[in-house]
């Protein structure tokens, strides 16, 4: 992208400096792809294991593939490939990623070419849209500077005005406004969705050929999201890009992607268009992937996700042996009967907690007004809200971690104190609670045994021994095994310790389990093994729950209740059919209208 | 960022069958990989090097008192006295002392004030920041002002004052070093703690009214080890420096001991007649203060790299 050849570039629809008669140009008329990936292998550094093993990929213009896996699949480590780029401790060990550039003859080999002119390609022609807007920019510098400082890097246009002129264009075509002030903001000062667009305008900015995204809308709110999909997917079409979208989510998979490829500890297992793979997976953990994704309709049972997932395997063992190809599919159909909600064990009725009238500011900032909430005997609310609405606050001020709320929360008719510390030994065993991220819920340097025997310390009345004996049996109860006792939490996966913190919660015969957004740190397929868990210990132990989530399709897989928070006010308030089929409020609808679906 | 600091997560044994034996994952060979502060340190050449020069004047220090050829203590008015001696491997003194043996004894006093001061130093400090982090509020500030206060006054001066008022004795010139040194401890102890008091499980341990101090000595503290290691091992450099100078400028051990700053202060007038009794305490305080402080940077290195992936 030298000024001279950009001065010489002929212009496309869309602006596009381009050589007529690049490899691009000669790709597209002949109908053939933009993006080769052939046989891809990737291993580690230390030991050569090989981390992505024969990945084919093909991507023509103006499609979109998304790349779906769980985390460790390597999903990321394909799109960063595309890029030229390995993270360190991994290394290129076979295979090409080819691309054909719109800026010269000859097609780019991003696997064997230097880093002088991978540098020249990256942000031009091949752009990447991280995960995590808020980190991705640089809080030190206005945004419209960061847009023009890809343009300057890869010497667009040949001056500034023409610069500035793209930067405003691109910006108007992600749908943020281009004005001088809109230019000279901060990072901090927009949200996340506009931040997460001014990472597409920066990737858009040089009218790219091939796109790589990297779960571009996992830190968004579900109206946020819906919003930023739609621009990816518009921006893809008319700026013909080759989009590889690398998601975790098969809902946003079905509302964008043409074609859809699942990968699984580094192998592709299935490829094709989206409808297909989606309504008639293949492979078997296509569909294991399938049953986990928990719908609004309730249909796809996830609270019983273990027991289907074996029923897939043992109906693909029965489709292997009887060579009937049809009878795999056919067991997973077979259920899609709407279910009830999961059967409460007791009766309902007496309210365990009533929240009355709670209220809590920072400073300035009010995040509780007035809230009344109430948690009845083996039943589970389900607490939902976006991002700031306070949710995490409200549960925060029911288990007792926050203190300066006022109000009043009382448990069994008894007034509760503000803080654990001041409440009975009794009530402090009753009500537990367990942590958004098991990333930092457990002490990293502390075994399972003794993190779990905390609670039971503090109880006081057991021994040593006996306490063992009740961490033993919470691991077994949550179905890690006794064997994980020895075991430290940097030996665990995601899913692993967040079963351990809910067996934590469990040692000392709660009766009231609030869990803050347990799920929202782990795989779709994790999610519904810990939501079965869920279900099975309320079974049990006739627990009551507080579900607390921002994920409305979980509502009729975990509660019979549901409260919808909306900037610290409770908005809506019902038996969950009622408020899933009628909303009372505006706000419940606008969530229910936004939500991704299969 | 899961994604990256779980590679394991592919084989989720969550998603394992709750009627089996558990995990697929062997358990025996995780324990033989695992990575710790201490193998992470070890790895680095430096910590190598750092320890072997450590260890040399360390084992001079401890194993010198047991092999000396000759008395090592008596003043002048002992000197009439002195048994006949032979000029020995580096020659004597003005006083006629051998070099060689004073500075076999000599190195002994130094390094236990030295770890003693920056034991203390470090106990006070590591009190002080992690009561600060953790309990906050107008104590939080009140301490940290103090420090402030404390670390406006310059080491040496501060030193200079106290052993003027309090006298040359060795309990002065350990708590004096330890109480300059705090200051600057309860800082990084500070900042190390209120990262960690930010995480989930010490919230999990306050929902549990786990009691105050537990909480420091059981969940804080393992996790701050790293950067606390860093400081002592700098602090401990600081220590050593400091005490060799007060020695070497009369105020810490006092004639006629054996001691590396005070030979030096003695030996310096005769530099060019008698090169040895300068030359000698100068090269054992160099190297171990090069020594400790490669082994503090090789902490340091392996504790940045430690804090990556932990979570």
């Amino acid at each position: 992208m030298s000024r001279a050849r950009s001065a010489e570039a002929t212009l496309t629809p869309t602006g596009a400096p381009m050589v007529d008669g690049s490899a691009w140009h000669e790709q597209v008329a002949a109908g053939g792809d933009v993006l080769e990936i052939e046989d891809l292998r990737i291993a580690t550094t230390a030991g050569g294991r090989e981390v992505v093993r024969g990945v084919d990929l093909h991507l023509r213009q103006g499609e979109l593939l998304a790349l779906v896996g769980e985390s460790g699949s390597g999903k990321t480590t394909v799109g960063l490939a595309t890029l030229g780029h390995f993270r360190s401790g991994l290394t290129h060990a076979g295979g090409s990623v080819t691309i054909h550039p719109s800026n010269t003859t000859a097609p780019a080999l991003m696997t064997a070419l230097g880093e002088e002119s991978l540098r020249r390609l990256r942000g031009s022609r091949v752009s990447y849209i991280p995960q995590d807007p808020a980190l991705s920019l640089n809080p030190a510098m206005r945004v419209g500077e960061q847009i023009g400082e890809v343009l300057e890097i890869h010497e667009f246009g040949s001056s500034e005005a023409e610069r500035i002129e793209r930067v405003r264009s691109v910006l108007r075509e992600v749908g943020l406004p281009d004005d001088d002030a809109y230019r000279r903001r901060w990072p901090h000062q927009l949200s996340g969705g506009q931040q997460q667009r001014i990472g597409i305008a920066m990737a858009f900015a040089m009218y790219p050929d091939v796109l790589v995204l990297d779960e571009p809308t996992t830190g968004l709110d579900v109206s946020t999201q819906a919003v930023v999909l739609e621009t990816i997917r518009e921006m893809t079409v008319t700026n013909r890009v080759a989009a590889l979208y690398i998601t975790h989510d098969l809902a946003v998979v079905a509302e964008i992607a043409d074609r859809v490829a699942v990968m699984l500890q580094g192998e592709l297992v299935e490829e094709g268009p989206t409808d297909e793979v989606l309504r008639a997976p293949r492979h078997r953990y296509t569909r294991t992937l399938l049953a986990a994704v928990p719908d609004l309709a309730g249909r796809n049972r996830i609270g019983e996700f273990e027991a289907r997932r074996r029923a897939v395997e043992a109906a693909e063992a029965d489709a292997a042996r009887t060579s009937d190809p049809d009878s795999g599919p056919a067991a997973a159909r077979g259920e899609d009967r709407p279910v009830a909600a999961p059967a409460p064990a007791a009766a309902p009725g007496d309210p365990l907690i009533a929240v009355r009238d709670v209220s809590l500011s920072y400073g300035e900032k009010q995040v509780l007004s007035s809230v009344d909430l109430t948690l009845r005997a083996g039943e589970c609310t389900l607490l939902l809200g976006e991002s700031g609405s306070g949710k995490t606050t409200l549960s925060r001020s029911i288990a007792g971690l926050l203190d300066h709320w006022s109000g009043s929360i009382s448990y069994q008719g008894t007034e509760l104190a503000p803080s654990t510390r001041r409440r009975s030994l009794a009530q402090r065993q009753d009500i537990q609670y367990v942590f958004q991220s098991p990333f930092s819920s457990l002490n990293p340097r502390r075994t399972l045994g003794q993190s779990l025997a905390v609670p039971l310390e503090m109880s006081g009345d057991l021994s040593a021994a006996e306490r063992t004996q009740r961490v033993r049996e919470a691991l077994d109860a949550v179905r890690l095994g006794r064997a994980f006792i020895d075991r430290r939490p940097g030996d665990l996966s995601g899913g692993e310790r967040q079963r351990a913190a809910i067996a934590r919660a469990l040692v000392n015969m709660p009766r009231v389990l609030i869990c803050d957004e347990i799920t929202s740190a782990l795989d779709v397929s994790v999610q519904a093994s810990i939501i079965d868990l869920l279900t099975r210990l309320r079974e049990e132990r006739g627990l009551s729950m507080l579900f607390v989530t921002h994920n409305i399709a979980l509502a009729r897989h975990v509660a019979e209740r549901v409260a919808v928070l909306d900037h610290g006010v409770i908005v809506d308030d019902g038996p969950t059919d009622q408020v899933l089929t009628a909303p009372s409020n505006t706000y419940t609808e606008e969530l229910l209208a936004n939500i991704p679906s299969l | 960022m899961t994604h990256a600091t779980t590679p394991d997560s592919a084989v989720d044994p969550t998603t394992v069958d709750p009627s089996g034996a558990g995990p697929a994952r062997s358990a025996p060979d995780r324990p033989a990989r695992r990575s710790t502060l201490v193998t992470r340190t070890w790895a680095q050449r430096q910590a190598k090097v750092g320890v072997v020069l450590t260890a040399l004047i360390v084992l001079i220090a401890v194993i010198g008192p047991l092999l000396l050829p000759w008395a090592t203590g008596y003043t002048a008015t002992g000197f009439a006295d002195r048994p006949f001696q032979d000029t020995g491997l580096f020659g004597t003194d003005n006083l006629g002392r051998d070099v060689l043996s004073r500075f076999l004894a000599g190195g002994t006093s130094l390094l236990l004030y030295s770890v003693l001061a920056t034991a203390l130093g470090l106990f006070l400090g590591m009190l002080f920041g992690m009561v600060a982090a953790y309990i906050g509020g107008w104590l939080d500030a009140l301490i940290m002002r103090s420090n402030d206060v404390l670390l406006a006054i310059p080491q040496l001066v501060f030193a200079l004052l106290a052993i003027t008022v309090l006298g040359p004795q060795p309990w002065v010139l350990v708590a004096v070093i330890a109480i300059t040194h705090a200051p600057r401890i309860a800082r990084v102890t500070r900042a190390a703690t209120l990262d960690v008091i930010g995480e989930d499980y010490i919230r999990a341990a306050e929902m549990y009214a786990v009691p105050r101090r537990r909480i420091l000595f059981r969940e804080v503290l393992p996790n701050i080890t790293g950067p606390l290691a860093v400081e002592a091992g700098l602090r401990l450099t600081y220590s050593i420096g400091a005490i060799a100078s007060l020695s070497f400028l009369g105020l810490g051990m006092q004639p006629p001991a054996a001691d590396w700053g005070l030979m030096i202060n003695e030996n310096r007038i005769a530099l060019s007649l008698q090169p040895w009794g300068v030359m000698l305490p100068v090269l054992a305080i160099a190297v171990l203060t090069i020594g400790t402080n490669l082994i503090a940077d090789s902490i340091a290195r392996a504790s940045a790299s430690a804090n990556v992936g932990e979570k």
